[in-house]
């Protein structure tokens, strides 16, 4: 039964589809159209790169925090599409998981903020402008002279090569190479990543648990209901904590702020 | 498909143009399709499930025409900003949210092979690409300008960006078991029997998918997670002060990522487009078989997929019709608390599991072992060596003919 459908199948293409082939698409004619000479691979990094070098102009140029950070993750999206584009998947997904990810929260605090008046414009100082113009001018001449001084950027290529899998990455991050290592490298090139992956590791677990101890709620004897009912209203509004955090002078009865909590 | 195309006599460019643009339509049109569906569905059993009957009269019986009608009525509305909104935002958000439930179903496979593209990290790809779903909620709770939408899209930003932890650790278990990203080698890692799924791979598999469903009903947002639209409190959270076809994109992107939750569920817990009884391999029908044989069996996998993926979003709606809303404390205290150290616990113990017992418990009952990854093998002395290209190309072909158990 299925043999029967598979030549059934097979006879179909060796017939009908040639002769659709010439009658149906004109060949010659739709491989005249200049598309055909166009490297697409070449069309998609510039729209790519067009995209994320557009959007950071406009992270610059915008005066309201969301939109900023709106532009921001289109920024980082354009470039993640990059990487997928150069096959590089696993960087590509971590550049949506990380910075646009990151850019997510960083839009909460830039919302909890400036969220007093409903879509405030930031209006930087000539003097800040300047300054900002400055760095960023000098960073980018940097930039350029070391893009121009490379001898021979790798002209892009036509071939379909198969995305490399993210296996050695991780592989290596737990001391284990299995890519081919450079000649001439110690230890035969086989030592991985483990012991930085190690340190890296334990660091975030002391950031992740200093962030908790700053942030605990904290614990006081409270006899009488009056102290209770008292502590648990705010001294100041919530969204004023990190300002608080920036003067603790100020805020030395608002023992309710919990970095200033921390800070003893 | 593109190759098919080649084949025609088309050139490379359009070949590729034409395959890219009936994928994104066919993905485009399960969540679409699978919106209206799945409205009327959600219709039908909470009406049921209250004692009512719900829809019954557009369309003739059971009123199965009610979604369309409700698509006419959007359509027909109003298109309402408010005088102080942002517009651009505005306008842009409920296109961001889409866009994103759009995105992950890109790297999600619907059978063997069938899926839009291929990715070495589809796991996490989908991972990190879901929980940007909540970028558009909070830009249209900002651009509302409305006190109401601003709290909706601050809850939903605090709830979906904790929950991102436990439903990670969750996700990486069967990632461990399957030593690959891959979602299609995962997928055709639990081929052969009920079994094989990695549901039932050991006790601590069963207990984390539960806790996968728990963060994954969180992070689409349903009840009784539900904080961002509470409407008892909020009168509708972030998408207050939106209507007409605006409105509707948030509920088609909620339905995508309910339908995407489910499927990614099925395919790293559920045995993906395995059916429970591999009836297809019982009457030797196999990818290896012949090209029509492929296709049914990939047919059949598709058909089994989409059961197990409506049957989660089933279980979503029964579980929004049952339970009461949680407050915002408890919502973190359930992330936070429990479904975090669970999730922690469970992913040791799968893993010592997987070490110690790597052939399961029953003797004679051994599971397709974990040895093989892709693109590299065991080498003499015990260093991994890389395959060359050949040899990892084949093996996904050596893995769709591997027969059960």
């Amino acid at each position: 039964m299925t043999g029967m459908l598979a030549m059934d199948i097979s006879s179909l293409t060796d017939t009908v589809v040639p002769a659709l082939a010439t009658n149906f698409f004109p060949t010659p004619m739709l491989a005249a159209l200049p598309l055909a000479a166009v490297n697409w691979h070449s069309v998609l990094f510039l729209l790519f790169a067009g995209l994320a070098c557009g959007f950071a102009v406009g992270v610059v140029a915008a005066d309201n925090v969301v939109r900023m950070a709106l532009y921001l993750v289109f920024s980082l999206g354009a470039t993640a599409g990059l990487f997928f584009l150069a096959g590089a998947e696993f960087i590509g997904a971590m550049q949506l998981m990380i910075y646009v990810g990151g850019t997510l929260v960083l839009l909460v605090f830039g919302v909890m903020l400036t969220a007093q008046a409903p879509l405030v414009s930031i209006k930087p100082s000539s003097s800040d402008r300047t300054l900002a113009a400055v760095a960023g001018a000098s960073l980018l001449a940097l930039l350029l002279t070391a893009a121009f001084s490379v001898d021979a950027w790798m002209a892009p290529g036509t071939e379909v090569v198969p995305a490399p899998s993210a296996t050695p990455l991780g592989m290596a991050l737990i001391g284990v190479r299995v890519d081919t290592p450079p000649p001439g490298s110690p230890a035969g090139g086989r030592v991985g990543y483990m012991l930085p992956f190690e340190i890296v590791s334990v660091h975030l677990l002391v950031v992740l648990v200093g962030a908790a101890y700053l942030a605990r709620a904290k614990r006081r004897k409270t006899p009488r209901a009056i102290d209770a009912v008292a502590s648990a209203m705010p001294v100041e509004p919530v969204t004023a904590a990190p300002v608080a955090a920036a003067a603790p002078g100020r805020t030395a009865g608002g023992a309710k702020s919990a970095l200033v909590g921390g800070g003893r | 498909m593109a190759d098919f195309l080649i084949g025609l006599g088309l050139p490379g460019w359009l070949a590729w143009s034409i395959a890219a643009l009936v994928s994104a339509v066919l993905l485009l049109n399960v969540i679409a399709g699978g919106a209206l569906v799945f409205i009327w569905a959600e219709r039908k059993i909470a009406a049921r499930i209250q004692d009512r009957l719900g829809p019954t009269r557009t369309g003739g019986r059971f009123g199965w025409l009610q979604s369309l009608a409700d698509g006419i009525k959007l359509l027909a509305k109003e298109d309402l900003m408010p005088e102080g909104a942002d517009g651009l935002l505005f306008r842009l958000a409920p296109y961001v949210s889409f866009c994103a439930s759009f995105c992950a179903f890109i790297a999600l496979p619907f059978a063997f092979d069938v899926v839009g593209q291929r990715l070495n990290v589809g796991v996490f790809f989908v991972v990190a690409v879901l929980g940007l779903e909540v970028f558009g909620v909070i830009l249209a709770g900002y651009a509302s300008a409305s006190k109401w939408s601003l709290f909706g899209a601050m809850r939903e930003a605090a709830q979906v960006v904790s929950y991102e932890v436990p439903l990670g650790m969750c996700v990486v278990v069967p990632v461990m078991l399957a030593g690959t990203m891959d979602l299609v080698t995962i997928g055709e890692k639990q081929a052969g029997w009920m079994s094989n799924w990695y549901l039932f791979h050991d006790p601590f598999t069963f207990v984390i998918f539960w806790v996968y469903v728990t963060c994954a009903v969180a992070s689409v947002n349903r009840a009784p997670f539900d904080l961002a639209e509470a409407e008892s409190e909020l009168v509708a959270g972030f998408h207050t002060e939106y209507s007409g076809l605006r409105w509707s994109f948030f509920f088609m992107a909620e339905y995508g990522s309910m339908f995407l939750v489910s499927a990614l569920a099925a395919v790293l817990f559920l045995g993906g487009w395995n059916g429970p009884v591999p009836v297809a391999q019982l009457v030797g029908l196999s990818e290896g078989t012949g090209d029509s044989a492929a296709y049914f069996v990939r047919l059949l996998g598709l058909a089994n997929l989409i059961t197990k993926a409506t049957l989660g979003v089933l279980l979503m709606m029964w579980i929004r019709w049952t339970l009461p809303r949680l407050r915002i404390d408890q919502v973190m205290t359930t992330c936070l608390k429990y479904c975090t150290p669970i999730a922690a616990v469970m992913f040791a113990g799968a893993m010592f599991w997987q070490l110690l017992l790597p052939g399961g418990l029953l003797p004679g009952w051994s599971r397709p072992a974990g040895e093989i990854r892709e693109g590299w093998l065991e080498g003499p002395g015990g260093l991994p060596t890389p395959l060359p290209a050949a040899a990892a190309s084949s093996e996904s072909s050596g893995l769709a003919t591997r027969s059960p158990r």
